[in-house]
């Protein structure tokens, strides 16, 4: 942005604040200094209403509550202000022991999207009078977020509650799919983000892993399209994504090995080697299995066999199929 | 954060700031906001032709510099900083909200009376957090343990699983630092068994007692810088190159690739590891929707691994 430009969005929110009365586009104009002064062509009065467009979009951008109406009825055009107690921040104060609390909170995230707003509320903190330069006493670096790219669209089409479209990849390799959602809320959980809400396509609630978008997801049609449920649960959403399941996989293990399987399976109560481990989610248990190699080798059920079969088969191709594999990066 | 698309918030914040902190130093307020001194001067001498309309000499802002030090004496009406907007209000209330989920981290109580106060001041903005909520691990034991160790300056004694080795191992380490990354708790010590700094995931301790001595990391050991990822990769590690067919592409964003490429077939990724072992595993987790192009050594290794799981199946070796 030039220094113009900034300059003259000060201005203005100076003016805006300044009036108790609407004021016109042509007033702003005259008050205003930097806009396209009135030389009586229209190439002028084109130039300035663009300008005006353009800056009353970014200050309703950066969180400043324009107001537009009529004074009086004799006006024949809408105006503009600014309300004071609908733009300032309502006096806050903070205990050290609060302020080390919120100074803490801004570090949480870490995308640019986040810290960044993060440390806009911080800067404000700061000119309202919250000293926030307490330093937590015990050496912490908390991080909620890496930074999904969906994340934004996603976010955004939930408080403005648009409908969301995406397409959708199965992690079984399938084609991605086409989805149509109310989104009701994002979702960290474990570190992978979600998007939760009611799938129009399939009539019923739903959560997404963000991770698993095929492209860029899309906001359609206009804001406020649907309520969000009152008493929806978007954590027990995603956690049920993969359903409870009354299958239970047993796995043979090499002794001594496969540590990483003992700890999540339970050692059937008569052979330490053969573990029990409830069936959730049949793709990545098989990808789990696969990974320990002849460490652990599927017993029941069948379809977690075949699975893994699959899956071995395909690696087991690795080194031939691959004509381009080179002995060089 | 580009410094342009800010500007204007913070020119904004800035009367108002210089107002509640009457002749700050010039490079206070610009570490305050994040930018160089230049840029906060820059600033400041725009707001000066800055004012009320009319433009008169009693309409501007007016400010009076001592030195480095700055003060304002007409606000020409910025006297509050603008509300918080919605992303703003979302940030630090759903942060606030994780850490009151998280006990033993901060006090509790301080979170609570900060989170009501976030929330009034947001208004009607603090609505929009409903919108995004964060379920960390936060009951978990460790966490209060190891926390008290660091407070306290204890070493302590713990039983790890390392995932990538697939073992148990006990160790003595000296505590330096919590972390929480993507929804898992970190603790970042000096492991004496080792000699380095290591990261153990507090999931995987098994066992974890705090000792009746002090913590000592060697004095010329600094915590890692993680804005780069957790584990990063040095440059004696093995170069491993992989082929990403599309429904693991998210490979490329959960662990730090020195270059991604796309091509026709998918993503073509390049990392270092230290274990062997564990691009083995990682591979063969994927189940074929990664291919590595190089070392051919380790494609070959992972396809003899995999014809001899297949012989365990009594299957055949399909291709």
């Amino acid at each position: 942005m030039s220094t113009r430009r900034a300059e003259r969005l000060v201005n203005l929110v100076i003016c805006l604040l300044a009036t108790r009365h609407y004021l016109s586009a042509e007033q702003i104009r005259r008050a205003v200094p930097g806009y396209e002064p009135d030389d009586g062509t229209d190439r002028a009065k084109e130039a300035f209403k663009r300008m005006f467009e353009r800056d009353k979009a970014e200050l309703r951008e950066i969180g400043v509550p324009l107001e537009t109406g009529r004074t009086s009825a004799f006006d024949d055009e809408d105006g503009y202000r600014i309300a004071r107690d609908a733009y300032e921040l309502p006096p806050i104060s903070l205990a050290a022991d609060e302020a080390a609390a919120v100074g803490l909170a801004a570090r949480l995230w870490h995308s640019a999207a986040l810290a960044g707003a993060a440390e806009g509320a911080l800067h404000k903190l700061r000119a309202a009078g919250v000293s926030l330069d307490e330093h937590v006493a015990v050496p912490l670096e908390p991080r909620l977020d890496s930074g999904e790219p969906a994340f934004g669209a996603c976010f955004a089409a939930a408080t403005e509650r648009r409908e969301l479209r995406f397409d959708y990849q199965r992690p079984d390799g399938s084609d991605p799919t086409a989805r149509r959602i109310h989104p009701w809320g994002v979702v960290a959980r474990r570190g992978r983000w979600y998007v939760a809400g009611y799938d129009l396509g399939r009539s019923a609630p739903r959560a997404f892993r963000l991770s698993r978008f095929a492209g860029r997801p899309k906001a359609v049609g206009p804001a406020g399209a649907f309520e969000r449920p009152q008493d929806v649960d978007l954590v027990a959403m995603v956690a049920s994504a993969t359903p409870a399941s009354e299958v239970i996989a047993q796995i043979r293990l090499r002794p001594g090995a496969a540590e990483g399987l003992r700890r999540t399976g339970k050692a059937s109560p008569d052979d330490p080697d053969l573990i029990e481990t409830p069936l959730y989610d049949l793709h990545s248990l098989a990808d789990r299995v696969t990974s320990y190699g002849t460490d652990a080798v599927v017993e029941e059920p069948p379809a977690l066999r075949e699975a893994v079969i699959v899956r071995l088969q395909r690696l087991a191709a690795m080194s031939e199929a691959q004509g381009e594999v080179g002995s060089t990066p | 954060m580009s410094a342009s698309a800010d500007r204007v918030p913070r020119l904004l914040a800035l009367i108002p700031y210089l107002q509640v902190h009457p002749d700050i130093e010039i490079s206070s307020a610009a570490a305050d906001f994040g930018v160089s001194p230049d840029e906060l001067r820059e600033d400041l001498s725009l707001l000066w032709m800055c004012g009320l309309p009319g433009h008169g000499p009693g309409d501007l802002i007016d400010l009076s510099f001592d030195d480095d030090h700055v003060a304002v004496t007409f606000d020409a009406g910025m006297s509050r900083p603008l509300r918080l907007t919605t992303h703003e209000a979302v940030a630090l209330i759903v942060a606030l909200r994780t850490l009151a989920a998280t006990p033993g981290l901060i006090e509790q109580e301080a979170v609570s009376r900060a989170l009501a106060k976030i929330e009034e001041a947001a208004g009607a903005q603090a609505q929009a957090a409903a919108a995004v909520t964060v379920a960390i691990d936060g009951q978990d034991a460790r966490l209060v343990v190891l926390r008290r160790a660091l407070t306290a300056g204890q070493a302590v004694q713990l039983t790890y699983y390392s995932a990538g080795r697939d073992a148990r191992t006990e160790r003595v380490v000296d505590p330096m630092r919590l972390l929480l990354v993507d929804g898992h708790w970190y603790l970042e010590a000096w492991c004496r068994r080792a000699e380095g700094v290591r990261m153990f995931r507090l999931d995987r301790i098994e066992e974890l007692v705090a000792l009746d001595e002090p913590s000592r990391p060697p004095p010329d050991v600094a915590p890692r810088d993680i804005s780069g990822g957790l584990f990063l990769p040095s440059a004696e590690d093995v170069q491993v190159r992989i082929r990403l067919l599309p429904w693991a592409r998210w490979v490329a964003d959960y662990y730090p690739c020195e270059s991604v490429v796309e091509d026709g077939e998918g993503l073509l990724v390049t990392l270092r590891s230290s274990e062997t072992t564990w691009v083995r595993r990682l591979v063969a987790g994927l189940g074929g929707a990664a291919l590595v192009l190089y070392p051919r050594e380790l494609a070959e290794q992972i396809a003899e691994d995999a014809r001899m799981a297949l012989a365990a199946y009594d299957a055949p070796m399909g291709g």
